[in-house]
């Protein structure tokens, strides 16, 4: 499975991680914030997906 | 000294070969003339004589080595058009209430039990529901299924599904499911007449293997569940999810319960390993295994609506058109509950390049 890197200095948005460079698989929707690595809320229509940080709204959709 | 810089041109690419199907301790290697043999009583079973395969023959399908695959494929195919035709049903499917789920089916990631990264998100808005079955429906598809995170649904709940089915099927103009769990004989009823189209609730796995997979309920309540779907007239969408570990055995025995149940609707899902769960480090199927599977499911629900659903990307990669043509006649179009699919176009491109119809198969079959 390919792996999806988050940039330099981000939080990993697959596990939240600070450090890790990047685990997500590519089918995977972000599911933990980039700019604080907390946990989203992320609802997957079948058309996209939204993601939604509890400090920093929405980061991410389709 | 430093290692040469490898050409990224010339560097062959790594690709891991899955392991060639083995036949089981005890279980004599097939050979040609035998294979031949049983698929031509498959056929006549099946074609001629108009009957199920038994246990017993699936077994022994089940058994031919892989260069008989294709053969299979073909076979499962033929039956295929002459009990459902060329039609291919698609639908949507979008969870409507995610995680935060009380039971503990080890491959799913929406279990409160596992930390795993899905948030517990609650019931979406009636707007939000109304704007993904549109999405649904202009991607072709005929079916939207409403699917929640729950044991089964409270009141309040069933209050909720019971508003959104007539609203959805009314404005959008599809036929709409519903996947919420263990149902009592009551829940069931008002479902039926709030107009639910298809009820889904999956097996997932066979009675001798469930146990492995699910402790919080048992098999024999899932069972429970379908048999009031069908008294209560909605029409039954009843799954299976291969690669949890269960044997070739597991699956036939999984075949021919279903067999048992009679559903409308079986979709086939592949386990896509999901971080945080008990079997987040499985290894998924092999591509050539999941098409003898498919085909192997045609054979032996012969007269069903069989669905590509969640796992395919991951398990068949390019091989997906061949499930195509190996007794698939129905998709997951877009994406799935928690992960994400291919695009609806590329599916509906499968579909124009083999020459298969899109259309609803309820009440044909």
């Amino acid at each position: 499975m390919d792996r999806v890197a988050t940039g330099a200095g981000d939080h990993c948005t697959a596990c939240g991680s600070a450090i890790c460079p990047g685990c997500g698989r590519v089918l995977d929707p972000p599911r933990f914030c980039r700019v604080c690595g907390r946990r989203m809320a992320v609802t997957v229509t079948p058309g996209g997906f939204r993601a939604r940080c509890r400090d920093h709204g929405d980061l991410g959709s389709t | 000294m430093a290692s040469p810089t490898p050409d990224p041109v010339t560097t062959p690419t790594a690709v891991t070969l899955s392991a060639p199907h083995r036949v089981g301790p005890g279980q004599p290697d097939v050979g040609p003339d035998e294979a031949r043999a049983r698929l031509r009583a498959a056929q006549a079973a099946l074609l001629d004589e108009g009957r199920l395969l038994t246990g017993t023959e699936l077994t022994g399908l089940a058994e031919l080595p892989d260069a008989w695959v294709t053969s299979l494929a073909a076979l499962a195919h033929e039956v295929r058009l002459a009990r459902c035709g060329p039609e291919v049903e698609v639908e949507g499917i979008l969870s409507t209430k995610t995680g935060g789920c009380p039971e503990d089916c080890h491959f799913c990631s929406q279990s409160s039990r596992f930390d795993t990264p899905v948030q517990a998100t609650p019931f979406l808005d009636a707007d939000e529901v109304l704007r993904a079955a549109e999405e649904t429906r202009a991607s072709g598809a005929t079916e939207f299924c409403i699917v929640l995170a729950v044991r089964g649904p409270d009141e309040r709940t069933l209050q909720r599904i019971l508003a959104l089915v007539p609203l959805v099927r009314d404005r959008v103009g599809v036929n709409v499911a519903v996947s919420a769990g263990l149902l009592t004989d009551d829940q069931a009823r008002r479902l039926a007449e709030a107009g639910v189209h298809r009820y889904n609730h999956n097996l997932e796995t066979a009675r001798s293997f469930f146990p492995h997979v699910v402790t919080t309920h048992s098999w024999e309540e899932r069972w429970e569940t379908c048999r009031l779907v069908r008294a209560h007239g909605m029409e039954l969408c009843c799954g299976a999810l291969i690669g949890m570990g269960e044997t070739a055995a597991q699956r036939v025995e999984l075949i021919t319960e279903l067999q048992e149940l009679d559903p409308t609707e079986v979709p086939l899902n592949f386990l896509n390993p999901r971080p945080g769960t008990p079997l987040g480090g499985a290894t998924p199927v092999a591509a050539w295994e999941a098409i003898r599977w498919i085909a192997l499911f045609r054979l032996g629900l012969p007269g069903v609506i069989l669905r590509y659903a969640g796992g395919r990307e991951v398990t068949l990669r390019e091989l997906q058109s061949m499930g195509m043509t190996a007794g698939i006649n129905a998709l997951i179009v877009g994406n799935y509950l928690t992960t994400l699919g291919r695009s609806p176009e590329e599916d509906l491109q499968m579909l124009a390049d083999l020459r298969m119809p899109v259309g609803a198969l309820t009440g044909v079959l």
